[in-house]
């Protein structure tokens, strides 16, 4: 049998839920044996491919390139989960969307400015006027909440994934976990 | 026992298809609950009178097409009371989900993650994200007071405060004030609880409270664990009814 492919992506995050896939130790090894890893900020894979099983969005979606980022995603992957409470929530980076964007650009780029202070228009994406939970944009079929969800959360998720189950997410995770 | 109350009768009922006796002065949930039968509540404290805020209890009663609050009925004899279908989870998800929209909830930087009423039963009843688009009112945190502090961004208007204050402690710090999603809970008259000259600093509402918008000064993230006051044994034990 073909392994699935699996992906994970990074957007409006703070990569804790990477580092807790990361934790899944020589679990990662029962996971290689089942799937391949074909795009991830932990390899070098420059593109999103085309046709991708299973993906892991970390983050929520807070600026124009994480929506241009999710929607191709979308698009590419059979099952999506929404991996983690930035992811679900929309969580911590939410926060500023009781202040606006305005309010927190002035903050960081002049109140906080040293040097030349002005708001980047370069490299940087732009900010969207507000921060979304990830199923706000696109359509999410597996929610994992979790801040960030345990290694044995993601293990025993993936495991019900590649076996082509539903994993019983209410009996592994909640909101903050 | 005061001579205007009737005395409570024993009456039997079926509550998923189960046969329970019970008195006639209980509550539907009193009952459920005391009989191991899951129904999920955030406003109702037992001990404290039950005003049917949060509808998180509503229950189906055989021959009638409404779902009723299992706080706000009490038991008759031949009740049928169904507690689990599909369209009382539907509800109450959906109660749980608008709880969650309305006001800001950051689990992860919040003080009661991990010891909140709401977080549990959102897990409990299969709730993992919010399908209604969330509202991020910006509201306060009341920081006047000595010991303790007031963050509305948690607050689920379940009115428990309320009434341990006014119904135990005797005090009557707190009230709600406007409508709908617009209500705020304040004490004395909209006064900083800090100012208050109502309040005793006895703590009964702060260790009430479901979530973690009232907590003690000083506990940081997941820290605030409620010592859930027992209001109704000190009851009996101040009315020695004997019960
Ligand atoms: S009050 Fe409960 S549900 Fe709200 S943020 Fe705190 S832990 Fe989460
Ligand atoms: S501390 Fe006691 S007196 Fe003060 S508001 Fe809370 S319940 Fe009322
Ligand atoms: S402060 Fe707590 S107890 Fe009081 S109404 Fe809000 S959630 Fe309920
Ligand atoms: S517990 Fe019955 S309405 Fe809240």
């Amino acid at each position: 049998m073909a392994k699935a492919r699996i992906a994970t992506v990074w957007l409006d995050g703070c990569s804790g839920c990477h580092m807790s896939f990361l934790d899944l130790d020589e679990r990662l090894l029962a996971v290689a044996e089942q799937a391949e890893l074909v795009y991830s900020p932990l390899v070098d894979f420059k593109t999103f491919p085309d046709e991708v099983d299973v993906t892991l969005v970390e983050g929520a979606v807070a600026s124009e390139e994480d929506l241009h980022k999710i929607k191709k995603i979308r698009a590419h992957t059979k099952t999506l989960i929404a991996f983690g409470d930035c992811a679900v929530t929309a969580n911590v980076p939410s926060m500023r969307n009781l202040v606006g964007k305005k309010a927190v650009l002035q903050h960081a780029y002049f109140e906080l400015a040293t040097l030349d202070p002005q708001i980047p228009t370069l490299v940087v994406p732009p900010l969207l006027d507000r921060v979304r939970p990830v199923h706000d944009v696109v359509k999410v079929d597996v929610f994992l909440p979790g801040c960030p969800p345990s290694a044995d959360t993601i293990f025993a998720a993936l495991v019900e994934l590649l076996a082509g189950r539903m994993p019983d997410v209410p009996a592994l995770t909640r909101f903050g976990k | 026992m005061s001579p205007t109350m009737t005395e409570a009768t024993v009456v039997t009922l079926k509550i998923d298809d189960r046969e329970i006796s019970a008195r006639s002065d209980q509550t539907v949930l009193e009952v459920a609950w005391e009989n191991d039968v899951f129904v999920p509540a955030l406003c109702h404290y037992e001990g404290l009178g039950d005003v049917g805020a949060c509808r998180l209890c509503l229950v189906e009663i055989k021959g009638s097409p409404k779902l009723t609050p299992a706080c706000a009925i009490k038991v008759v004899q031949d009740m049928e009371v169904i507690t689990l279908s599909e369209r009382l989870q539907k509800y109450r998800r959906s109660i749980i989900e608008l709880l969650f929209a309305e006001r800001n909830h950051i689990c992860s930087v919040c003080v009661s993650n991990g010891h909140c009423e709401l977080q549990w039963l959102a897990q409990k009843l299969g709730v993992d994200h919010i399908r209604y688009p969330y509202l991020y009112p910006k509201v306060s945190v009341d920081a006047s007071h000595e010991r303790f502090a007031l963050d509305h961004n948690r607050c689920i208007l379940c009115a428990r405060c309320v009434r341990a204050c006014d119904e135990v402690e005797g005090a009557h710090v707190w009230d709600l004030l406007g409508r709908g999603v617009d209500t705020r809970l304040i004490s004395d008259l909209g006064t900083p609880w800090g100012e208050s000259e109502t309040c005793t600093t006895c703590g009964k509402c702060v260790h009430i409270c479901p979530t973690g918008a009232l907590f003690e000064k000083g506990k940081s993230v997941a820290e605030m664990v409620h010592a859930r006051p027992r209001f109704a044994a000190m009851a009996r034990v101040r009315n020695n009814s004997g019960r």
